[in-house]
């Protein structure tokens, strides 16, 4: 099994009471950022972390490895930038558009791929994925080379302003909580729960009395559909949606920045698509050769941080708790 | 006429060139607690594979109840009442022990889907999920992770997880391998308060166990039945010791 050696973050080593204290640090630094970062960047980070979130959703809770994410992402960008610049939709049924093409393609393809296993079903994804890269190519619709470009950013509510950057940037991250939270409480519920338990012990999970294939089509169906949430956010913030959004790359890419993370912790993802957007921007002078710093980190990383970076502390705070409590 | 809770007619499975089961037609009463032995290789693990259909059976029927399952799958099987055990001791190791119980626990719930509901939902199981750890003694290992018990320990929580379903048919593969002595007792014990008002069919190497616990044998030999009866029928019949012989047992 393709699962067996994740991990997740281990309850008793966040405390009950820190719980909220982190997560109200971490949203104070959020609504503080814009006025300190580039919101620009912030909301690019912000659109990756939902996507690598919604990927977490499906290789950390489910343990199901997809390679064809970049369609739903893509996918999705392309769907909303339509909306938005040719039918003329707000912002957010666009979003709506977008996420409801994540929900579809999703269904294809785990109506495809569900039956297989592992490195089977990773490449059905793949060869999928492919697919919907080449009619992003060929449509007429996607604008080929050129992609979509000046998506219009317009609120259906006529007091926001979305076409003022900061604004923009917090529109984002309602948008990112709110795909946070479902996916925290998927990931908390009687479904997250069988999700878990079939990671675990596929067979075991089927002989008391669950049909599997249908848990993870749904994981599947979600996943996608957040990831497609993701993209079009992502569209409708760089008023763009390009080929870049849908090609191979992007689908190794959320791979990851999850795994930098931490495949299966709640924030691992998060901090994953902030450090490769980080060096992306940041590094952006170097050129090409971000990928091969890219590269280098995933290496070290599947060497020596097999849990990323999160989990890796989790598991280094529950030594500690353990050794404390003796 | 007697009512069988399992019945198989002309059941066989055939690997690339290999028959494992040929033409079985193995009759379990209901209510019995039934033991399944033959030597290593008689194909006795595949005959409950294939009536929990993890394997597909190349030929034959299974009937459950009287009714035909031959075409449903592990999950269905196991909603109509039929919940097993497996060989090595299998359990979800991440999670908690009170959890994996919980897991069987789950489906009557008939939530399972619901992604968008609090795990919170998930409490009314807890009682009836420790009554179950009391039972078979793992009161005291129910925050721990399944990963970390202890191997008797392991298979005692795999029959609670099981027992958690209330089905009306157990099957056991072999349950008792790997154990200590005083596991095995108390295993044994278990396993007799289980059988109350359900039926049992397990496969077992441990022929004291079996001779202890089971009324009626069926003795698999090269994927076919050899001989069934009670245990002083069996362990008396010259074919059976022959079928052994070698192997240290009887």
């Amino acid at each position: 099994m393709v699962s067996n050696n994740l991990t997740i973050v281990p309850a008793a080593t966040v405390t009950d009471y820190q719980v909220p204290l982190l997560a109200g640090m971490a949203l104070a630094a959020a609504l503080v950022a814009p006025f300190v970062v580039y919101p620009i960047f912030l909301m690019n980070v912000l659109c990756f972390a939902l996507f690598a979130c919604a990927f977490n959703l499906l290789m950390g809770f489910a343990g199901i490895l997809s390679f064809g994410h970049a369609a739903f992402f893509g996918g999705a960008a392309y769907v909303s930038a339509h909306c938005a610049k040719e039918l003329g939709l707000p912002a957010e049924l666009s979003l709506v558009a977008g996420m409801a093409s994540g929900a579809i393609l999703g269904a294809v393809f785990g109506w495809v791929a569900i039956r297989r296993q592992g490195i089977y079903f990773g490449m059905i994804t793949m060869g999928l994925a492919q697919i919907v890269y080449f009619i992003a190519l060929q449509a007429q619709f996607t604008g080929g080379e050129d992609g979509i470009q000046g998506v219009p950013r317009r609120s259906m509510l006529p007091f926001i302003n979305l076409e003022n950057d900061r604004t923009m940037y917090f529109f984002v991250l309602v948008v990112f909580l709110l795909g946070f939270v479902a996916i925290l409480r998927t990931v908390n519920s009687p479904f997250g729960h069988l999700l878990k338990a079939i990671r675990e012990n596929e067979p075991r999970a089927a002989s008391l009395g669950y049909d599997v294939d249908r848990f993870k089509f749904l994981a599947f169906v979600l996943s996608a559909t957040l990831s497609g949430l993701a993209g079009a956010l992502k569209a409708i913030a760089f008023q763009l949606a390009t080929l870049t959004d849908v090609e191979f790359f992007m689908s190794g890419e959320v791979v990851l920045m999850t795994l930098i993370g931490g495949v299966g912790t709640i924030i691992g993802p998060i901090v994953g698509a902030g450090i490769l957007i980080a060096m992306q921007t940041y590094l952006a002078e170097f050129g090409t050769w971000v990928k091969a710093v890219q590269g280098a980190i995933f290496i070290i990383c599947v060497l020596a941080f097999r849990k990323g970076l999160i989990g890796e502390f989790a598991a280094l705070m529950e030594r500690r708790a353990k050794r404390a409590g003796r | 006429m007697e009512h069988y809770a399992i019945e198989t007619e002309g059941l066989t499975k055939t690997f690339v060139g290999f028959a494992a089961v040929k033409n079985v037609a193995l009759k379990v009463r209901s209510g019995a607690l039934h033991a399944l032995i033959g030597p290593n290789g008689a194909g006795k693990t595949t005959v409950f594979n294939l009536l929990t259909k993890f394997h597909l059976p190349s030929a034959g029927r299974i009937l459950i109840d009287g009714r035909d399952v031959t075409a449903l799958k592990p999950s269905a099987i196991s909603r109509r009442g039929v919940a097993r055990s497996f060989q090595i001791s299998s359990v979800f190791p991440h999670l908690s022990v009170h959890e994996n119980v919980r897991v069987a626990l789950q489906r009557k719930l008939g939530t399972g889907y619901e992604f968008w509901r609090s795990n919170k939902t998930l409490r009314v199981l807890d009682e009836r999920a420790m009554e179950l750890l009391a039972d078979v003694g793992l009161t005291a290992y129910a925050g721990h992770a399944a990963a970390d018990l202890a191997y008797g320990r392991k298979r005692a929580l795999e029959l609670a997880t099981t027992l958690a379903l209330d089905p009306s048919v157990l099957l056991l593969d072999e349950p008792m391998a790997g154990l200590g002595v005083e596991d095995i007792e108390r295993i044994t014990a278990l396993i007799r308060s289980a059988a109350v008002g359900r039926t049992v069919l397990m496969v077992e190497h441990n022929l004291r166990v079996v001779a202890d616990l089971c009324d009626r044998i069926t003795v698999l030999q090269r994927g076919q039945i050899l001989t069934e009866g009670t245990y002083r029928e069996v362990s008396a019949n010259p074919a059976v010791i022959e079928a052994y012989m070698g192997n240290g047992h009887v």
